[in-house]
């Protein structure tokens, strides 16, 4: 049963890696990238004994550094891969990333339209299809770690430039004048001495022909009339209308709809099926198959097909009975904490500098803390959906939302037993993402459409129901942290120590390429913190889960920033210090930190830690920073608390991205995180028991609604430092600052999220 | 079969009494601007109006439905109310990921058509929808400015 998730090994050709380039590609991450996670395996094989690890590591030696087409291909820079300009000028971008909500289509569209001289608000964008033109992140093509406009920013304006450069080109040529005596405007070629006005349309065909200049002068940015400003994004109109299509909204000739249900303990596979024949005969029913771990039912429609599905009745094996190397019987949440709590082993150096141990013996006070943060799903409104045809001419065309297309493809042709240029991957827009839509084995759907249409002979679309995702998405890592701070006589903090033991999806996913033990997506918001604490060793114990992990919005920093920024106000109440004081102290070396804790002060009226009256009710504030993904955030959170209950006010933001590109969508992703990370403070919990997930729905896994929605309030800051990330970097602020205000206001020191479990008391 | 009265036209379907409203009309009609969130009326994603009444579709079985008459996102700029709310959704610049939008225009029509000028408690009340990119201040304004 399992073969359907059986990599094949490629005979590829051996690794030739560029040390100055990026750490993966995405090709050679195909066999690395598990089909199915880790729950499948025992912990001893993904430890690098068993059968599993073996498979893997015979591939490692002949992963080719990209694929053989690539080789001749420098990424970001063949104009009509990315470009089409149709005979009625109407310019289409195709885009190496995939739109979620981020607004990167407006994104580089501005940038594109800015040098290629046309109006961003005439772009169409749509995601490009796999292929080594689009693998713009240091050779590697995905749509996450809020990369890419950074990565793509210059690479765009040189492609807009370069193919405004062949239109002048062009346009000189047929005109018979020199290229100096030309102009353009937006989207026209006009020499102005004739007055004559050629369309970048009709000059295409033979523009694109030429032989494109590398060294095409860009735009001075004192002259930018779209970068830097807000313009409005491309696909509002669209998405306020309905008229926007998701993977969910597709339809093809002749298909049939496909529900399924998993295991109810992840890893078990289907025994029996005692009615298979009675649900065979409902109305609409064409099909009911077995697949690894969930049956499916294939219809007419997919209400009819998930009536048929849940229908059924089936036995399922057994999982193991207790342990942590499968989803075993046992397993829970509060298990796997308290042995990573319990855990003994030594731990690997993430960051050390300083003598620690004398700073300890000197210490005149000592202070220690356990930081804790729960499982997490990605709760993405739009459900899960993959469609799959296998085309007569041998073909199989694949609609699946996804952040990684390649991969996607690759791992598609696998299962398919195809060469990858034989699958046709769409990659349509994602009704929210925040990192679901990474390759997680069995959490992804596509693998089932597949398998469907190749049973059925019919085009498939295989829909999850929500309480499928539930059971299905892939999980923030439960997180834990263990801290420990030397304070001085003066109060000030003298050295810092860390432990984290766990296990990020950087490790999980791309472990074999990123080859450090120690995952940086497990420690990332301890490590690389700007305060001056000289004596510091934070460090890190892999300790696996038996669940599918995931890349959430923000990763490490998710929890991480809460663990250290919660812990530094410990530091400071225990030395006597205000906690704002502190931080501006610690970074007195820092000017752009210390620039933006000001910023962030003075936009919420000045630094008042409270508790203060406002309207009657009790109010304080807690304040944080984060470093993420090449930002830097500082964030000041207003609480207060009622029945138990903590309401957030207001939070302020000030961001520093470096350099922006639309103020407009970068505020909106500010806010947005702000929501998602408050939504992950005060609510989100995702409890494993019994071997089962506890949560099923909106109903049982509460998000963040409009009742605890704070007012938000998003200072951007362009220190000139070199171009950072926008979607993440406003989350990991506010679980610390909040945090931090509920200690400010009821004394109550929250080292466990999220506070809906905690009672809070004024 | 069953006759819908969608956006002013008539529709016979061929469907099972207990069939969720929302499923007919995505994979029957094809009208698929209402969206499939969670299927027990929590997030509001599948909101149409039923005889004005913002209605979570997923939990109305097509048979309740009789000769009300159905409005979706589909044909919500024919509606003038409706074609006021996306004017400031998009002059608000309110969407991100835009799944859950369908559902909160809807809602929001439904509320501004009963309710034209909402205070601050009334909006809270309408509109309960789900958003997980956390658009609910804009939205909020682009009812207020909607109203105005």
């Amino acid at each position: 049963m399992n073969r359907l998730l059986t990599v094949a090994s490629p005979n590829l050709p051996p690794p030739r890696r560029d040390p100055l380039e990026l750490q993966i590609e995405a090709q050679s991450a195909v066999p690395l990238m598990k089909p199915d996670g880790v729950s499948n395996l025992s912990r001893r094989a993904f430890l690098g004994f068993g059968a599993s690890a073996l498979v893997l590591g015979a591939l490692l030696p002949s992963m080719p550094v990209r694929a053989q087409t690539a080789a001749t291909v420098k990424p970001g820079t063949r104009i009509p891969a990315f470009l089409v300009i149709g005979k009625d000028n109407a310019v289409t971008l195709l885009s190496p990333f995939v739109e979620g909500g981020q607004g990167i289509n407006t994104g580089l569209a501005q940038i594109v339209g800015e040098e290629l001289d046309v109006n961003p608000s005439r772009f169409t964008v749509e995601c490009a299809p796999p292929g080594p033109d689009y693998a713009v992140i240091n050779g590697l093509r995905m749509t996450g770690g809020s990369f890419s406009t950074r990565s793509s920013y210059p690479l765009m304006r040189r492609l807009g430039a370069t193919a405004r450069d062949l239109m002048i080109r062009a346009a000189s040529a047929k005109l018979k004048v020199k290229p100096q005596s030309l102009t353009t405007e937006d989207g026209f070629v006009i020499h102005a001495a004739s007055g004559k006005r050629l369309s970048y349309g009709e000059l295409a065909p033979v523009a694109l022909a030429l032989p494109p200049r590398d060294d095409v002068a860009l735009r001075d940015p004192a002259s930018f009339r779209y970068i830097r400003q807000p313009v409005a994004r491309l696909d509002v109109r669209a998405k306020s209308t309905g008229k926007a299509v998701y993977a969910i909204d597709q339809k093809l000739e002749g298909m049939l709809y496909a529900a399924v249900r998993h295991a109810p303990n992840q890893g078990t596979s289907v025994q029996t099926i005692a009615n298979e024949a009675a649900v065979a005969a409902m109305p609409g029913v064409h099909s009911v198959h077995t697949l690894p771990g969930a049956v499916a039912v294939a219809a007419d429609s997919w209400w009819r097909a998930r009536k048929a599905v849940e229908a059924l009745s089936v036995s399922w094996s057994a999982p193991a009975a207790t342990g942590f190397d499968t989803v075993a019987a046992d397993y829970a949440s509060s298990g796997l904490l308290g042995a990573l709590k319990s855990s003994t082993e030594a731990g690997l150096s993430a960051e050390t500098e300083g003598d620690v141990a004398a700073a300890f013996a000197k210490a005149a006070k000592v202070i220690e803390a356990d930081y804790d943060a729960p499982y997490l799903a990605h709760g993405q409104l739009e459900p899960p959906s993959s469609m799959a045809r296998f085309n007569q001419d041998g073909t199989l065309e694949l609609w699946a939302p996804n952040q990684m297309p390649e991969l996607f493809q690759s791992v598609a042709a696998q299962t398919a037993g195809l060469a990858p240029d034989k699958v046709i991957l769409h990659s349509p827009i994602l009704g929210g993402f925040f990192g679901r839509h990474f390759l997680y084995g069995s959490a992804n759907p596509f693998l089932q459409a597949i398998q469907l249409a190749k049973a059925t002979g019919r085009p498939v679309k295989v829909l999850w129901s929500r309480e499928e995702e539930f059971r299905m998405d892939a999980l923030r890592p439960l997180s834990f942290s263990r801290f420990r701070a030397a304070i001085g006589k003066d109060g000030r903090p003298t050295a810092i120590q860390a432990r984290t033991v766990g296990e990020g999806p950087l490790g999980r996913w791309f472990g074999a390429v990123f080859k450090d033990p120690v995952d940086s997506s497990a420690v990332e918001g301890i490590t690389e913190k700007p305060y001056a604490i000289l004596n510091r060793r934070m460090e890190y114990v892999k300790f696996p889960h038996p669940v599918t992990i995931a890349f959430w919005r923000s990763v490490g920093h998710s929890m991480n920033d809460f663990f250290y920024e919660g812990f530094l106000d410990e530091i400071a109440d225990a030395g006597g210090l205000d906690p704002f004081a502190l931080r501006m102290e610690l970074l007195k070396d820092k000017p752009r930190h210390a620039k933006l804790l000001e910023t962030v002060a003075a936009m919420s009226g000045g630094w008042k830690r409270g508790p203060y009256e406002v309207d009657g009710t009790r109010r304080a504030r807690g304040v944080s920073m984060a470093s993420p993904f090449g930002s830097e955030t500082a964030t000041i959170a207003e609480v207060s608390v009622q029945d138990g209950e903590t309401q957030v006010h207001n939070v302020w933001v000030a961001f520093d991205p470096g350099s922006i590109v639309n103020p407009a969508i970068v505020k909106s992703q500010v806010e947005s995180a702000v929501a998602l990370g408050l939504s992950a403070t005060l609510f989100e919990e995702l409890v494993y028991k019994d071997g089962v997930r506890q949560s099923h729905n909106f109903d049982d896994y509460p998000i963040l609604s409009r009742r605890s929605m704070p007012a938000v309030h998003v200072e951007i800051v362009e220190s000139g430092a070199p171009m950072g990330g926008v979607g993440e970097p406003g989350l990991p602020g506010v679980p610390p600052a909040v945090v931090n205000a509920v200690a400010a206001l009821t004394g109550q020191r929250i080292r466990s999220l999220p506070l809906a479990k905690n009672r809070i008391g004024v | 079969m069953t006759t819908l009265h969608v956006n002013g036209r008539a529709y016979q379907v061929a469907v099972e009494d207990d069939t969720p409203l929302l499923w007919v009309l995505r994979d029957t009609l094809g009208l698929t601007g209402t969206k499939y969130g969670c299927g027990i009326a929590q997030c509001g994603a599948c909101t149409v109006m039923i005889d004005g009444t913002a209605t979570r579709s997923c939990q109305v079985p097509v048979d309740s439905v009789g000769d009300a008459d159905i409005r979706t996102i589909d044909a919500i700029e024919e509606d003038p109310v409706g074609r006021k709310v996306v004017e400031a959704w998009v002059a608000g610049q309110v969407p991100q990921c835009g799944y859950c939008q369908s559902g909160q225009v809807m809602a929001a029509t439904a509320l501004l058509k009963q309710t034209p000028n909402p205070s601050d408690g009334d909006i809270a009340d309408a509109m309960t929808n789900l958003c997980r990119c956390g658009t609910y201040n804009r939205i909020a304004a682009a009812i207020r400015q909607a109203a105005g």
